[in-house]
């Protein structure tokens, strides 16, 4: 067994090298996209229109709205006079942000409490929405260090006032949106898989076209070593995909990772096995290299779109989110967002790892048993 | 039991609602190369590809060098060696490589992998272009590798499927060299072909036409007997109106114009056929009884064959 999928690997590998375009092509596509998508995701936006709301009407809330017009960020173009107002504002497009500012406001900070700052945002652009909230919290954050330096009167020992955003969207989807860096590994999660399907289905069907397979299948290998011969190199590319890719993210466009690495190297091996089984399962499908890029189309662009990478779930028809409960990059999504964004751990996470692991262990027996049939 | 490689008792195949093996039997004794003949579609791979275990009969039963084919694929396997109809080699890997992954998955020992490769090397003639690409040989070199390949593990029984399509004729001969040559260290082979001369040099020849056998024999046993008549040749002017006046002779079972003569194929005498074409205003040269070839044979054979099963 071992002699026949060193053989296998070794073939693989040799072919591997042999193509000269094939680094090119693994590679330099992957790191085109994700600047592409990076900067689409992170690109600036200027004059976001902003509701406001004053109901303090004290120096701190007067203070606060001022940072927000000096910033250049924000078209203020509502003053409103109410919490309906600044709904309708929002409901009817005027505007994508509104602010709060509750009575009680100028107290809360003056006697060193953490005072409420009310934030809607409008999610049905959710990447201006995802701009919009980082700056609506670089001003707050501003405002916090500015207030801290200046001259309310602390009491001694008091400590720093504090402010606490809550925010709350309109309509009232996308929870993740709190995060600017939201877009940037679902880029690597959906690039991986993309790669990874594709490759796997189309490198077995052109064994199949070329006759090779039956050749193969015709010797007494084991239809599993077979499919690992070609599976392990497959693996190995996706888990450099995700490690170049989140390189890329982390140090050109500064996305946070402050989650562990192991955590994330586990998600991806569970995400990268199912996403074989995928491809597998594609090739067994076809017979033409022809059939497989249709089939590839036809499935991985669902895949994609009912993952949760640009729409979120929670605003999908309820048959196209119980979709997404079969869709592997939905889960790894999840984990890899949260392992970079908010650095949780398998604690948290264990429910999407398990369901990959489930995903990976269906899709791989599914090929297989196919495989074995599809001999005939 | 021991003499007999490959049993086949009404193997059938079929696809959907379509047979694309009927029925079919074949014995073929260890150490005999069988020539398997018949038109496009007739089922010779599909044969092929159940005796190899790569498809399931649906109904009937096979062995191969004492293996059920269905329910011990995996033996068989490991006991024969087959050269699929498209040229299955991989084209990015050299000589040398391709070897090597064949006799891995044969698992053929580490100590004679050398020899062996050697051995296989030198039957493709391919010594001192070990480390070439496959991709950038010759037809006829690609062909004697992909045989080299498929015999590393020295397998008791060989199916061959169009080894030689598309292979000119020097090389062919070459192929068919290496092939007796396997032939005399016992191993048995089905081949399939197209080429009438190559069904020459096989011990015998299995005929198939829409799936069915429709004769078996030696080249020379078919040449006499599978007619069931005497073939004669025969010159005269009107070749059209000639076949049809003969073609109600009794006598006759068939008659058809070759290049400027006329074969016919008659039980029986053939005293009354220049007067009976006398009669009917044709004038006739005297029929010279002639050794049918295989192509005539095969002709009528699947013509007939077909004939029969349109009814
Ligand atoms: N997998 C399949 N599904 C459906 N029909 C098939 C399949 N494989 C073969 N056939 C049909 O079965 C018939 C026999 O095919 P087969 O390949 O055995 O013929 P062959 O004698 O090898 O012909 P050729 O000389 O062209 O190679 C053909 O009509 C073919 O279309
Ligand atoms: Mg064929």
């Amino acid at each position: 067994m071992i002699r026949r999928l060193q053989v296998m690997l070794m073939k693989e590998l040799l072919e591997l090298r042999r193509d000269r375009w094939a680094m090119f092509r693994l590679i330099v596509p992957l790191l085109i996209q994700v600047i592409v998508f990076g900067y689409a995701a992170t690109f600036t936006v200027n004059n976001v229109s902003l509701s406001l709301l004053d109901l303090d009407r004290s120096q701190g809330s007067r203070e606060l709205v001022s940072h927000f017009v000096a910033s250049g960020r924000f078209d203020v173009v509502d003053r409103a006079t109410s919490q309906h107002a600044v709904e309708a504002d929002i409901d009817a497009g005027r505007a994508v942000v509104g602010v709060i500012i509750h009575a009680g406001f100028a107290r809360a900070l003056d006697s060193g409490k953490t005072a409420p700052l009310q934030v809607l945002v409008d999610g049905t652009n959710s990447n201006t929405a995802l701009i919009a909230l980082g700056y609506v919290n670089q001003i707050v954050a501003g405002f916090q260090s500015h207030a801290a330096q200046s001259a309310w009167p602390a009491g001694a020992g008091a400590a720093v006032p504090g402010l606490t955003v809550s925010m709350s969207e309109r309509p009232w989807y996308n929870q993740d949106l709190a995060d600017r860096w939201f877009f940037i590994p679902g880029v690597i999660g959906t690039l991986a898989f993309m790669q990874v399907v594709s490759l796997t289905a189309f490198a077995v069907v052109r064994e199949r076209e070329v006759g090779t397979l039956e050749q193969i299948m015709v010797s007494p290998i084991r239809p599993y070593e077979f499919i690992l011969g070609k599976t392990v190199p497959f693996f190995l590319i996706g888990l450099v995909d995700v490690a170049l890719v989140t390189t890329l993210g982390v140090l050109w466009f500064g996305v946070p990772f402050v989650g562990s690495i192991w955590v994330l190297l586990l998600g991806a091996s569970l995400f990268l096995i199912a996403a074989l089984g995928m491809g597998l399962l594609l090739s067994t499908l076809s017979r033409t290299q022809q059939q497989a890029f249709a089939l590839n189309f036809f499935f991985v662009n669902p895949f994609m779109t009912l993952s949760g990478f640009a729409f979120p779930i929670s605003a999908m028809p309820a048959v196209l989110q119980w979709f997404t409960r079969i869709n592997p990059l939905r889960y790894f999504l999840v984990v890899i967002r949260a392992v970079l964004l908010k650095g949780v751990g398998p604690e948290v996470l264990w429910p999407s790892m398990l369901a990959l692991a489930a995903l990976g262990v269906v899709l791989l027996t599914l090929s297989v048993l196919r495989f074995n049939k599809s001999l005939d | 039991m021991m003499d007999i490689a490959v049993q086949a008792t009404g193997l059938t195949k079929r696809f959907g609602s379509f047979v694309a093996v009927d029925n079919l039997d074949l014995s073929i004794a260890k150490g005999e190369v069988v020539g398997f003949i018949g038109p496009n579609g007739a089922g010779k791979s599909t044969t092929i590809r159940m005796l190899c275990g790569l498809l399931k009969p649906s109904a009937g039963r096979a062995e191969v060098a004492g293996f059920d084919v269905a329910r011990d694929p995996e033996a068989v396997r490991a006991h024969i060696g087959y050269m699929s109809q498209k040229f299955s080699l991989y084209g990015d890997l050299s000589v040398r490589e391709n070897l090597l992954f064949f006799g891995g998955l044969y698992q053929v020992p580490r100590g004679e992998i050398e020899a062996r490769m050697h051995m296989a090397i030198g039957m493709a003639g391919l010594e001192g272009r070990e480390d070439v690409l496959v991709q950038t040989l010759a037809g006829g070199w690609k062909q004697r590798l992909a045989l080299g390949c498929a015999i590393l593990h020295r397998p008791p029984v060989l199916f061959l499927d169009e080894p030689t399509s598309g292979v000119e004729p020097e090389a062919r001969r070459k192929f068919w060299e290496l092939i007796h040559q396997l032939a005399s260290q016992s191993v048995t082979i089905l081949v399939s072909t197209h080429y009438m001369e190559e069904a020459e040099y096989c011990n015998r020849i299995a005929l198939i036409n829409a799936g069915q056998l429709v004769a078996i024999g030696s080249p020379g046993e078919l040449r006499r007997h599978a007619l069931g008549g005497t073939l004669y040749e025969l010159s005269c002017e009107a070749l059209g109106a000639a076949v049809t006046a003969l073609g109600q002779m009794p006598e006759v079972i068939d008659a058809a114009i070759f290049s400027d003569k006329l074969h016919v194929l008659m039980r029986g005498s053939v005293e009354a056929l220049q007067p009976w074409l006398a009669t009917r205003g044709v004038t006739a040269g005297q029929p010279v009884p002639i050794a049918p070839s295989l192509e005539d044979v095969f002709v009528q054979l699947v013509s007939r064959s077909s004939v029969a099963g349109q009814t």
